[in-house]
């Protein structure tokens, strides 16, 4: 088993810093599977902590100039690597300037994914910082634990509004409940609302997009016979939804939101290189 | 369209409030925040809302008919409780600062009569919130019977030579201390905490001193739990008026701007802190 990449271009290195920024608000621990082309960021959250699941996608070579890697084995070439995002986050934080960060699977008392960060010294010197970062190496047995989540047939597909304004409205309507009825139509609104015995607070976006989806993409757009109006709903942790609004930092050029009436909802987090993927699951009353 | 729909049904409304910016309402709410419940009474001339603590300390938001750009009520007075706190949530739900260039949030309340709630329809951008908060049965508030012809002595004074002694006030001491002299230190503010004590006097001749009228020399002291909140309206506010009557009762007026430069006033009650005379070391 072996992994080793290098990351030069200081663009790169940002983005692969936000990325992990983002991540590591979201959860504490999640998988890094590294294929022979792609990374991943893996989160599935057992039923009885939330459900929330969470799969991030890295094109290996839009980030890394130098990539090599060797599997488990010749014919399950991948490995898995439960990860704290917050300890690489902490490592890359050093990195903002970095010439080049390097990152190595390597065995120290424990398997350790170790950073290697050169900083710039306006010298001849060289300067380098290293940061060892424990990790566990996820057993084969455990791999279908973390496959992909299948792309839900949802109900209803829209663009989400201004994040911004968004996480204006969801930091308060957190402070009057725990739960948020996301609900949204394929008239390109959206709606907000929260409910308690003191309040009942409805926030309505209008004029998004309702995005299609070609079937070679894996998803479909459920046909039903219902009317374009009529909204489809999924009640929500709205610590979770506001965590993920205040974490993400990759400032995706789209993020889509797809409802499954009473079931769950999918936020897709679109960019170049990278997505990002986030399901919460319905809660009921 | 759906505004306009809406526009139909004002007709069942006792009370219709219509503001281009709803941060004039909610800046004054929040200087009076220090408790969840509150009172609002409506009238011709606009809505007062009273926290009050302990039932020693009182405050009172005067958000006059004028601050709204339509204001219409049917009936001479009308009463209710509700929950400031979710109210303010509601009113600054996209965001207590301005979010976008226009960033104006405009807002309609209207409220129906005794036992029906109040409706907030908030917009920006195009975005709009409607909101319905739960009213509850009102209480009489209290009358602290503070009348000028009673005053003793009356200060008007910039507030920001306040702001610093309010906001550096020592918590560790019980009672904040307030002396009005006609002589010298003429005002002075004292703590006596677990670290020593402080004094903060101000000459009656300070130019942060607009108008001084002192009749007799009075100390007293106030719990410093209750004046503490009266920091809030402090910092949103430019003149500060300190009034004390006979009785020791303190009454703090605050004049604040609204983001469009009309003045609106905030006042808090309070009352003294009773002299234990049965000390035994005395």
């Amino acid at each position: 088993m072996k992994f080793r990449g290098k990351i030069v271009d200081i663009v790169c290195i940002q983005q692969f810093t936000n990325i992990v920024g983002t991540i590591s608000k979201l959860v504490k621990t999640c998988i890094m599977r590294i294929t022979e082309d792609k990374v991943f960021f893996i989160l599935s959250e057992r039923i009885g902590d939330g459900g929330a699941q969470m799969w991030c996608e890295l094109d290996q070579s839009h980030f890394f100039d130098e990539y090599a890697m060797d599997g488990v084995s010749a014919e399950a070439n991948e490995i898995y690597l439960e990860v704290m995002p917050d300890l690489m986050l902490k490592a890359l934080k050093t990195a903002h300037s970095a010439k080049w960060i390097k990152l190595k699977l390597t065995k120290k008392n424990t398997p350790c994914l170790t950073m290697e960060i050169d900083l710039p010294t306006g010298g001849p010197h060289q300067r380098q910082v290293v940061h060892d970062i424990p990790v566990n190496v996820v057993p084969r047995k455990h791999w279908p634990d973390y496959t992909e989540p299948e792309m839900p047939k949802f109900d209803v597909s829209i663009t989400m509004p201004q994040l911004k304004l968004m996480k204006n409205v969801i930091d308060k309507m957190k402070n009057l409940s725990n739960y948020l009825s996301l609900s949204a139509n394929r008239s390109g609104e959206m709606k907000l609302s929260v409910e308690t015995d003191m309040v009942a607070v409805s926030t309505h976006f209008q004029n998004l997009l309702n995005p299609t989806w070609g079937n070679q993409d894996g998803c479909q757009i459920l046909q039903s016979s219902q009317g374009q109006e009529e909204f489809a709903t999924a009640r929500i942790d709205i610590r979770k939804f506001a965590q993920f609004l205040n974490g993400q930092q990759v400032n995706p050029k789209r993020v889509i939101c797809n409802i499954v009436h009473h079931r769950m909802v999918h936020f897709f987090l679109m960019h170049e290189d990278l997505s990002l993927q986030y399901f919460l699951p319905v809660i009921s009353r | 369209m759906l505004s306009a729909q809406r526009d139909d049904d004002d007709s069942q409304y006792l009370l219709v409030a219509k503001l281009d910016n709803a941060r004039n309402v909610s800046n004054i709410l929040k200087a009076i925040h220090f408790k969840d419940i509150a009172t609002v009474i409506a009238s011709p001339l606009g809505l007062k809302v009273t926290v009050e603590d302990a039932k020693c300390v009182q405050a009172n938001a005067f958000i006059q008919e004028s601050i709204f750009h339509h204001y219409h009520i049917k009936e001479d007075q009308l009463a209710f409780k509700i929950n400031l706190t979710v109210l303010l949530e509601c009113l600054t739900i996209f965001g207590s600062s301005a979010t976008t260039p226009s960033g104006n949030t405009t807002l309609k309340m209207c409220y129906a009569g005794y036992g029906c709630p109040l409706i907030l329809m908030l917009e920006e951008d195009g975005v709009l919130t409607d909101c319905s908060l739960k009213t509850l049965e009102p209480d009489e508030v209290l009358d602290f019977d503070f009348s000028s012809a009673n005053v003793v002595n009356k200060i008007i004074m910039k507030s920001e030579c306040l702001k610093e002694v309010f906001s550096e006030l020592d918590t560790t001491s019980e009672v904040l201390q307030i002396l009005i002299s006609p002589d010298q230190p003429y005002l002075q503010f004292s703590t006596f905490g677990n670290a020593g004590s402080t004094h903060s006097s101000f000459p009656k001749d300070s130019e942060m001193v607009e108008s001084f009228l002192s009749n007799q020399t009075q100390t007293n002291r106030y719990k410093i739990s209750l004046l503490k909140p009266s920091v809030k309206a402090l910092n949103l506010s430019t003149r500060i008026s300190i009034r004390t009557d006979s009785r020791g009762f303190l009454s703090l007026q605050y004049m604040i701007k609204t983001e469009d430069g009309q003045i609106c006033f905030v006042e808090y009650y309070c009352a003294p802190d009773e002299e234990i005379t049965d000390d035994p070391e005395t």
